[in-house]
C-alpha cells in the first residue's frame, strides 16, 4: 500500500496537496462559527451526486417529465428518498448561504484584500438561486409551471434585452418541450458547470488569504485536521438530519402520506391555477410584486433588487470607509429582516385566504387522484390526459361551472365552496338512489330546498301530492313505499346499488306495479313503461339513468321531461353549452358519487 | 510551544477526532450514494413483462405450402411509467407444418438481436447484419453462421380451430441457451 501511495505521489505530488489542504492554518483555533462554508460545499456535494442519479431517469419533455418524476417518486425502490434528498436539500443550502454570508459579514472577512473572493461567494449564492429556480420547474406539475411562469414573465419585463432572453430560456413564445429542455441543460448543465468553476477559485482565495479570525483568537492555533474537520463534518451531519427529517415529515404527520417532495397534479396550461406559489424562500420577492401594481411592477421586480445587489457588491469597498462596516452590516440586517417580514405577511395572507385554501385543496385532491390513476399506467399522451377523462376530477369542476348556479351539491358548488346565494334548484348529491328518492317523498323534506324549495314546483303537483296523498297514506299502504322507491332507484342502475337492486328484485317488482296502482297514481303525470300522451311530470322509465340524464341535461324542455313547464333550466344541448365529452365526465361522475352502496330493503 | 504561524503537528491523542471526523465525513456522502445506487439499481428487481398468449392471425391467412409469413405481435406494452394498450411488440414467422400444426418463431436473431429476413429463393431464414442463416425450421443452416443457438422457437396455440395464439417472448441474445429476457 505504502509502496503504491509513494509510486503516486512520486508521480502527482498529491501528498504535498493532502497536506496543504489537511493542515492549513486555524489561527485561533477551531470554532463553530467557521463550519457554514463547508457545510455549502457537502450540500453541494449531495445535489451533484442525487442528481447525476435523479439524471438517469427523468425525461425532459411535456409528455415525460410528470410522468418520469411521478415513476422515480412512487414506482422505483428508492426514488421517494433520492428525490426527497434533492429537494430538500437545495432547501438547506438557502439557509446554509444566509448563514455563510451572515459569518463573512460579521466577521469582517469580505473587506480587502478579500474583495474578489466576496464577489464570488455572490455570484455563488445567485447561481444556487438559480438552480432552484430551474429545478423548480423540471417536474412539470402545476405548481413549477406557474409559479416558473411568472420568473420568466418578469425576466420578459426586463428593460433592453427581456423579452428576448425569455423567449429564449423558454424556447419559443411558450412553455413546451424546449422549456423543459432548456431548463434541464441549465440545471444539470450550465449552471452546476459554472457553480464548480467559482467554487474552486473561492476555495484557492481562501485558502490565498486565510481564514479571518474572530478576534480576539481565544486559543492557539491550529490546523484544519482534525479539530476543524470535525466540527465541520458533524455540522454537515446536522444538515443532513435535518433534510433526512424533513424528507421522512409528512408520514410523520400522516401514516398514508407519501415520504419526500411534493409532486403536484401534471402541468395542465389550459387550467388557470390559483395554489401556485414560489418556493418559500423567493416567497418574499411574491409578497414584493404586490406592492407594485399595473406599470410599476418593474420596479419592484427589477429596479429594486438590483439596486439592493449593487449595494451588496460594494461591500467590500464601502467596508474600507469609516462606519461602512457598520453600514454594511446594518443594510444587510435591514434587508434579512425585511425579507423575513414579506415572507411573514406572504404566509400569513395566504393561511386567512379562503380562496386559496380551497384552491391548495383543490390542488392536493388531483395531486391524490392523478397518483391513483397514474399506478395503473399513463398513456402516451401523458398524465394529464388522465385527469382530463377522469369523471372524479372533472365531474365537480363541471358541475360548479354548469350547474351551481342554481343546483347544490350536499350543500356545495361540488368543489367544497357554498355559494352565497340560496338553491334555486335541488341538490343533486345522489340523484336517484334511494336516499335521494326516500327525500323527496318525504312530506317535511319535498318543498324544501334540497328538493322543490327553490323552483316554481314549490306550489306544484308532486309537493302537494307528497304533502297531501303520501302524508294521508294508510300505515299499511305507507309500508308499501320502499317498493316503490327501490323501483325507481333500480330505473337508475347506480353502480353502488346494483348489489342492492339484485336482492331487491322481487320488491323492484311490486314497486312497478304499484307505481301504475290506484293508491299511488304516478302514472297520472308520469310516463312508465308504457307511452302516456298525457304525461306532464318527468317520464320514470330509465329515470336517473346515464341516457335519462344525458337527455334531460341537453333538453329538459322535451315532453318526456317538463314540456313546456320547464323551469329555467338551460338547454345544454344546444348553443354549444356542454360538449359531448363533457356531459358524459359529468354523468359518470353524477352517478359513480354520492349514492351509497347498500344492502337493499330491509323490510322483507 | 508552538507559535502563531506554524501549525501545530498532529498527535496521537487526536486519533479519536480524527476517527469520528473521518467516519462521520465518510457516512454522510453515503447516505446520498446509497439512495442513489438503490435507485440505479431499480431496473435489476424489476420482472419482465408476463408473456400471456396474443392472437396474432388465423389460419387461412397462412400458405398451404408450408413456406413462413411474416406477422406483428400486438399486444399491450409497458414502458417505465407508460402502458400503451394495441402496440407491435415485435413479430414472428408463422407457417404450417405437415398441414394443422402452425409452427412460430421469433424474427430476432439470437446472435446480436436484428430482424432476420426470410430469403424466398433460398427458402432460408437470412440476417443482414452478420449473415448468419437458418433453416425453415430455425436451426442453423450454415455452421459458419455467428448465431450461437437456432431461432427462437414459441409456443403456438391453434384456438376454435382457426385462431393462431402466440405466446410471445423475447430471448437473450448471444447466448446458446434460450433464457428469456
Amino acid at each position: 500500500m505504502k509502496k503504491f501511495v509513494d509510486w503516486l505521489d512520486n508521480r502527482t505530488g498529491g501528498k504535498a496537496l493532502v497536506h496543504d489542504a489537511l493542515y492549513e492554518n486555524v489561527p485561533g483555533g477551531s470554532r463553530w462559527r467557521y463550519v457554514w462554508g463547508s457545510t455549502l460545499t457537502f450540500a453541494l456535494v449531495v445535489q451533484f451526486i442525487t442528481g447525476l442519479f435523479l439524471w438517469m431517469s427523468y425525461s425532459p419533455s411535456s409528455q415525460t417529465a410528470w410522468e418520469s418524476v411521478f415513476y422515480i417518486q412512487n414506482v422505483m425502490s428508492g426514488g421517494w428518498l433520492l428525490r426527497g434528498l434533492h429537494h430538500f436539500t437545495a432547501q438547506a443550502m438557502t439557509v446554509l448561504l444566509v448563514l455563510h454570508l451572515m459569518q463573512v459579514m460579521i466577521d469582517g472577512a469580505y473587506k480587502a484584500p478579500r474583495e474578489l473572493n466576496f464577489w464570488f461567494g455572490i455570484a455563488l449564492l445567485l447561481l444556487v438561486l438559480a438552480l432552484s429556480l430551474t429545478g423548480y420547474l423540471l417536474p412539470w406539475d402545476q405548481k413549477g409551471y406557474w409559479a416558473t411562469k411568472v420568473s420568466t414573465n418578469i425576466l420578459g419585463i426586463t428593460p433592453g434585452l427581456g423579452s428576448i432572453l425569455q423567449r429564449l430560456v423558454i424556447g419559443g413564445p411558450d412553455y413546451g418541450h424546449q422549456t423543459l429542455t432548456r431548463f434541464f441543460a441549465l440545471h444539470a448543465g450550465v449552471i452546476p458547470a459554472s457553480v464548480v468553476g467559482l467554487l474552486v477559485a473561492h476555495i484557492y482565495l481562501f485558502r490565498k488569504h486565510g481564514l479571518t479570525p474572530k478576534r480576539p483568537l481565544r486559543k492557539k492555533d491550529e490546523a484544519f485536521w482534525p479539530d476543524q474537520v470535525l466540527k465541520d463534518s458533524v455540522a454537515c451531519l446536522a444538515v443532513l438530519a435535518a433534510v433526512l427529517f424533513l424528507v421522512i415529515w409528512p408520514r410523520l404527520k400522516d401514516a398514508h402520506a407519501p415520504m419526500g417532495a411534493e409532486l403536484g397534479a401534471p402541468a395542465d396550461p389550459s387550467e388557470a391555477f390559483s395554489a401556485a406559489r414560489p418556493e418559500w424562500y423567493f416567497l418574499f420577492l411574491f409578497q414584493f410584486l404586490k406592492y407594485f401594481p399595473g406599470t410599476t411592477e418593474i420596479i419592484g421586480a427589477i429596479v429594486i433588487p438590483t439596486i439592493a445587489m449593487i449595494v451588496i457588491f460594494l461591500m467590500p469597498i464601502i467596508g474600507g470607509w469609516r462606519l461602512g462596516h457598520r453600514f454594511n452590516l446594518g443594510f444587510l440586517g435591514a434587508l434579512l429582516a425585511g425579507a423575513m417580514l414579506l415572507t411573514y405577511l406572504a404566509v400569513h395572507k395566504d393561511r386567512n385566504d379562503p380562496a386559496y385554501q380551497v384552491a391548495v385543496r383543490d390542488a392536493q385532491r388531483n395531486a391524490e387522484r392523478v397518483r391513483e390513476l397514474a399506478t395503473e399506467g399513463i398513456p402516451r399522451e401523458g398524465a394529464l390526459a388522465l385527469l382530463q377523462n377522469d369523471p372524479v376530477t372533472q365531474g365537480p369542476k363541471l358541475f360548479a361551472r354548469h350547474c351551481a348556479s342554481c343546483h347544490r351539491y350536499d350543500g356545495t358548488d361540488a368543489l367544497g365552496r357554498v355559494p352565497k346565494e340560496a338553491a334555486h334548484a335541488s341538490d343533486l348529491k345522489g340523484f336517484g338512489s334511494h336516499e335521494w328518492l326516500a327525500g323527496l317523498l318525504e312530506p317535511a323534506q319535498v318543498a324544501s330546498s334540497k328538493y322543490f324549495g327553490g323552483t316554481k314546483f314549490k306550489e306544484g303537483k308532486m309537493v302537494k301530492f307528497v304533502q297531501k296523498t303520501i302524508a294521508g297514506l294508510k300505515p299499511e299502504d305507507k309500508a308499501q313505499l320502499p317498493k316503490i322507491i327501490a323501483a325507481v332507484s333500480a330505473e337508475a342502475q347506480l353502480p353502488a346499488q346494483s348489489e342492492a337492486d339484485r336482492k331487491d328484485a322481487a320488491a323492484i317488482e311490486e314497486g312497478r306495479k304499484l307505481i301504475d296502482s290506484e293508491t299511488f297514481r304516478c302514472t297520472e303525470c308520469h310516463q312508465f313503461r308504457k307511452k302516456n300522451e298525457d304525461a306532464t311530470a318527468p317520464e320514470l322509465t330509465g329515470y336517473g339513468s346515464s341516457e335519462w340524464l344525458k337527455d334531460f341535461i341537453k333538453n329538459p324542455a322535451q315532453d318526456r321531461f317538463y314540456g313546456e313547464r320547464n323551469d329555467h333550466m338551460p338547454i345544454f344541448g344546444e348553443g354549444g353549452r356542454l360538449d359531448e365529452k363533457s356531459l358524459d365526465l359529468l354523468v359518470r361522475w353524477l352517478r359513480s358519487q354520492g349514492a351509497r352502496p347498500h344492502n337493499g330493503l330491509t323490510l322483507r | 510551544m508552538v507559535n502563531e504561524t506554524e501549525p501545530p503537528s498532529p498527535e496521537r491523542r487526536d486519533f479519536l477526532k480524527k476517527a469520528c471526523a473521518a467516519g462521520i465525513g465518510t457516512a454522510i456522502v453515503l447516505v446520498p450514494v446509497a439512495a442513489g445506487i438503490t435507485v440505479l439499481l431499480d431496473p435489476l428487481r424489476r420482472k419482465s413483462a408476463g408473456s400471456e398468449k396474443v392472437f396474432v392471425t388465423t389460419l387461412d391467412s397462412l400458405p398451404e405450402d408450408g413456406l413462413p409469413r411474416k406477422f406483428p405481435v400486438v399486444a399491450s406494452r409497458v414502458d417505465a411509467w407508460n402502458k400503451m394498450p394495441n402496440t407491435a411488440i415485435g413479430a414472428v414467422y408463422l407457417r404450417k407444418t405437415n398441414g394443422a400444426n402452425v409452427e412460430a418463431l421469433n424474427v430476432v436473431c439470437p446472435h446480436a438481436g436484428c430482424f432476420v429476413d426470410f430469403r424466398a429463393d433460398k427458402k432460408d431464414y437470412y440476417c443482414p447484419c452478420h449473415n448468419s442463416s437458418f433453416n425453415l425450421d430455425g436451426r442453423i443452416a450454415n455452421p459458419k453462421s455467428p448465431s450461437p443457438r437456432a431461432m427462437d422457437v414459441l409456443e403456438v396455440e391453434v384456438r376454435n380451430g382457426k385462431e393462431i395464439w402466440v405466446k410471445f417472448q423475447n430471448f437473450v441474445s448471444g447466448h446458446r441457451e434460450k433464457i428469456p429476457a
